[in-house]
Formats: C-alpha cells, structure tokens, sequence
C-alpha cells in the first residue's frame, strides 16, 4: 500500500478553483517532484496533503504515517526576516511535534544536534537565523524539518531566490536523504532539470492536464516535450 | 534622590501601583515580543480602545471596572482575531473600526451621564491612585496566572510565532495558541490600562520587545531582556513622575523611549564592531 495516495482531489484557493481532480501516490522512499507553471495549485496541493487546508472533494489516504509525521520545508516568510532565533532555537523547535513539553529533553537535544551535523551547519548553530544566506536558511529549517520526522519531507520551492551553486548543493543534500537515509521526498519546484535529475517520480500540473508517472514516462509527454523541445531521447 | 526613592514605598497607593505595575511590565513586554514578531502590535492599541469604552459603561451603570471590562476585551480579542485570519478586511484596518468605534461608544456614553470628569480622565491617560484593594487582588491573580501559562508554553510560543505552517503542519493546534495569546493580552491590557491609560498602554507592550530586539539576536534573550527592560522603565518613570509630579503613565512612555533610543545606539554600534 503506497504511504501517501491522493484520489481526484479538489481544492480551491480564495474561492477560485485550484486544484482539479489531482490524483497520484508516494511509496516509501520515493522522491516526488511536483512540477507546474505558476497558479495551478502545487502549493495548494501541498497544504491539503498537510491538513492546513480542506479538501473540496477526494481523498488523501496515509499508510504507516500519520499527520504530524509529516516533515515541511515551508516557503519562507516575511515574519522570519526581522525574526530574532538563533539556528539552535530554531531546529530545536522541530521537536515540539513530539507533544507537549516544558522543557527539551536531553533525547531532543541529541535529535537536534544530529540533525545540525547532518546538514553540515554546526558552525553557525549560534548564530541567528535571520543573518544567513538563503542557503544556510534552508539547512537549517531542513535540520528543523528531520526534527520533526525522518520519514518523509514535503519541501514547498526550497531553491527560490537561491543562487544555481547553491541549488544544486540544496538539491544533492535532499537527495542524500532519500537514498541513504531512505526518506520519502516530495518537493514543489520549479526548477524542471533539477527534478529529473533527482526524482523518480513527476507530477507534472498543467493548465491543460495533470501527469502523474515516472521520471522516464514524463520525458515522453507533451509538456516535458515542449519544454525540451522534444530534443531528449533514453 | 535615593531618599526620594524610598519614600515612594512608604505610601500605599503608590505601594499597589509597584506591585500591579511591575506585574503588567513583566506580562506585556513578554507577550509583546511574540505580538511585534507576528506583526499584530496594533492589537494591544484596538484592545485597550475597546477597555476604554467598557470602563465607561461601568462608570455610568456604577458597576465595577474591571469585571466589565475584562469580559468585553476578552470577547473584543477573540474577534480581532477571527477577523484578522479569515475576513476580506485586513487585520490592521479592522482593529482601526474596531477600537474607534469603541472609542466613540465610550465618549458618547460619558458626555450623556458623567461628562469627562477626572474618572474618564484616568481611564485616558492613567492613574495611580485608581487601584481599590480588590482590583490590586484580581490584577495580582490574572498576571500571575498570565506570566505562569506564557512559562508553560514558552516553547509552543516560539514554534507557532516562528512558523505557523510548520507548526500546524507537525500537528500543534496553532489556533490554540493564538486565541491563548489573545486572551493573555486582553487581560495584561485591561489590567495595565488602570495605571497606564488606555490611550497609552499598548506602548508597554510594543517598546520593550522593539527596544531588546535593536541588540539581541536570539528569542530567549529578547525575551529576557524585554521582561528586564520593562520593568526597570517601568519603576524608573513611576520614580520620576512621583520626584517630578508628572503623570505616572506617560512618564514610563517617555522612559521608554529613551530606553529605545539608547538600544538602537547600541545595536547600531554593535554592528559596526563586529
């Protein structure tokens, strides 16, 4: 049974339709790309596979997850420009999924410093947060992310406004944890070389028409066709 | 000048507006830094509008103050808040309609029974000597009750202000908290409205959090250092207004602002240094 399964879902934003009929699924280990012009509902998409927003029609069904164990790499913002938190502040707050607690125990601690090595960012641990480069920004909120769970991460355009050095960085440390840590990706993206390369599976949202396959099978599509200009033989 | 400073504890009322002052400084400045940080400052001004109004309904109908006007801004938070997340009027313009309205309820209803006697006056701009001994005990109670629940979910604070999607993403209820915040808020305003006047209460809230923030950059020293500021502003303009006979309220306004200004300094020297 595939972990995360999505049949015909529905769901508007500010009361226009934006997500039609979208219907894919996520086994264990997978990485899943969601790729689409601007508007067609990949964030949407994203918050209602989260909870954060309802569902107008369709189901999303879990298998061996249950929300809240959901890993999220939001889109960054405004409030955390001028936000005072130090990176340790902020990766530790990872840990509040595991209930209520008044204090941290010396497990989260462990968990926290784990993941800052994990990410390669026990240099800045001290350092506040909002005085970063967008790269190390990510890092950390992706050290907050494995906080929470190591089982799956949803990643909402990580790499935007990142330089292409640091994308490519941001795109192989996600890929080092799909495979060797084995965690389940699913990321929005925009950056359609980027995806190929990493993701196994594509879920190409158009204006006209959804695709849902393999990496490979999506090369074949119109879409991947126009955007290659149908150039791209396997 | 130290003599003058240990008179003050010698009168009782001035006794009762330290220890409900320096409560209210403590509670604001904490909860001020998490309402700065989500960019929901003016709430604290629409809030204490709102006790303004319902401090003259108790005035003309002789009931007393705070049972009022707890329950109506507690009610009046719950809103603001409502409509700041859902409605198509922003947040920002709906605290606007919301405290002028209020405002005007409140002038209205004084110009038809009391007129702007020096009651109203000291709803507006403060009063020490407006403390009886069981509003001192109630306002004891709430900010007790205020400062110990903000301990308990200092962490969940920290994670729904910093990222609310992540937050609620991971499963804490974030509605929770922000209607807990509110709710904290309204009582800190309506308490600390006695002393300081609702026209300038909301100040104790936003100064001490914007003062800390010009030189700390982690949560947990903003949030220490904000508690501190508030207080010693707090008792220093208490101090000069009892040396100078001038009103209690906007003289720790106008400690704060100097506080803010000597931060910003700092802050801006700090940076340069490093």
């Amino acid at each position: 049974m595939p972990m995360i399964s999505c049949e015909k879902v529905y769901m508007s934003y500010d009361s226009t339709k934006a997500v039609e009929g979208v219907s894919f699924s996520v086994e264990k280990g997978d990485f899943l790309c969601i790729v689409g012009e601007n508007g067609t509902g990949k964030s949407t998409l994203l918050k209602g596979i989260l909870g954060l927003q309802k569902l107008n029609s369709g189901t999303i069904v879990f298998s061996g997850i249950k929300s809240g164990e959901i890993g999220y790499l939001p889109q960054r913002t405004v409030v955390q420009k001028d936000f005072p938190a130090s990176v340790w502040e902020v990766v530790l707050s990872g840990r509040q999924t595991k209930g209520f607690r008044l204090f941290y125990t010396p497990e989260d601690r462990k968990t926290a410093r784990e993941n800052i090595s994990l990410m390669g960012i026990d240099d800045i641990k001290n350092k506040p947060f909002n005085e970063l480069s967008g790269g190390q920004q990510q890092r950390v909120l992706l050290a907050r992310a494995l906080c929470a769970t190591q089982k799956v991460l949803l990643l909402d355009e990580p790499t935007t406004g990142l330089d292409p050095f640091v994308t490519a960085e941001l795109y192989k440390l996600t890929a080092k944890l799909n495979r060797e840590y084995g965690v389940t990706i699913i990321m929005v993206t925009h950056d359609i070389k980027n995806s190929l390369e990493y993701a196994n599976k594509i879920l190409s949202m158009e204006h006209d028409g959804d695709f849902f396959g393999t990496t490979r099978e999506y090369l074949k599509t119109p879409a991947a066709k126009r955007i290659f200009g149908g150039g791209i033989d396997d | 000048m130290i003599e003058t400073f240990f008179q003050m504890f010698e009168y009782e009322f001035m006794l009762r507006a330290i220890i409900v002052g320096v409560l209210v400084a403590l509670c604001s400045a904490l909860l001020g830094v998490t309402l700065v940080l989500k960019r929901y400052s003016m709430i604290g001004d629409g809030l204490s509008h709102v006790g303004f109004g319902a401090l003259c309904i108790a005035l003309a109908m002789n009931l007393a103050p705070l049972t009022v006007s707890v329950p109506v801004v507690v009610i009046a938070a719950f809103l603001l808040l409502q409509i700041s997340e859902n409605s198509k009027i922003k947040g920002d313009a709906a605290i606007a309609l919301i405290s002028s309205t209020a405002l005007a309820v409140g002038v209205i209803i004084t110009s038809t029974t009391t007129g702007i006697n020096s009651d109203v006056n000291g709803y507006m701009f403060g009063s020490i000597l407006a403390m009886s001994d069981a509003d001192v005990l109630v306002s004891i109670i709430l900010s007790v009750a205020v400062l110990v629940l903000y301990v308990v979910f200092y962490n969940k604070i920290f994670s729904v202000t910093f990222d609310e999607s992540f937050a609620r993403a991971t499963g804490t209820k974030t509605k929770m908290y922000n209607t807990l915040i509110s709710l904290l808020t309204a009582i800190t305003i309506v308490i600390g409205m006695r002393i300081m006047g609702a026209m300038l209460i909301s100040s104790l809230v936003i100064f001490p959090a914007l003062t800390s923030m010009r030189v700390c950059r982690s949560f947990r020293k903003v949030v220490v250092t904000s508690a501190i500021v508030s207080i010693v502003c707090f008792l220093t303009g208490l101090f000069v207004s009892f040396a100078y006979s001038l009103p209690a309220g906007a003289s720790v306004v106008a400690v704060n602002a100097v506080a803010f200004g000597i931060f910003s300094l700092i802050g801006i020297i700090k940076r340069k240094v490093s």
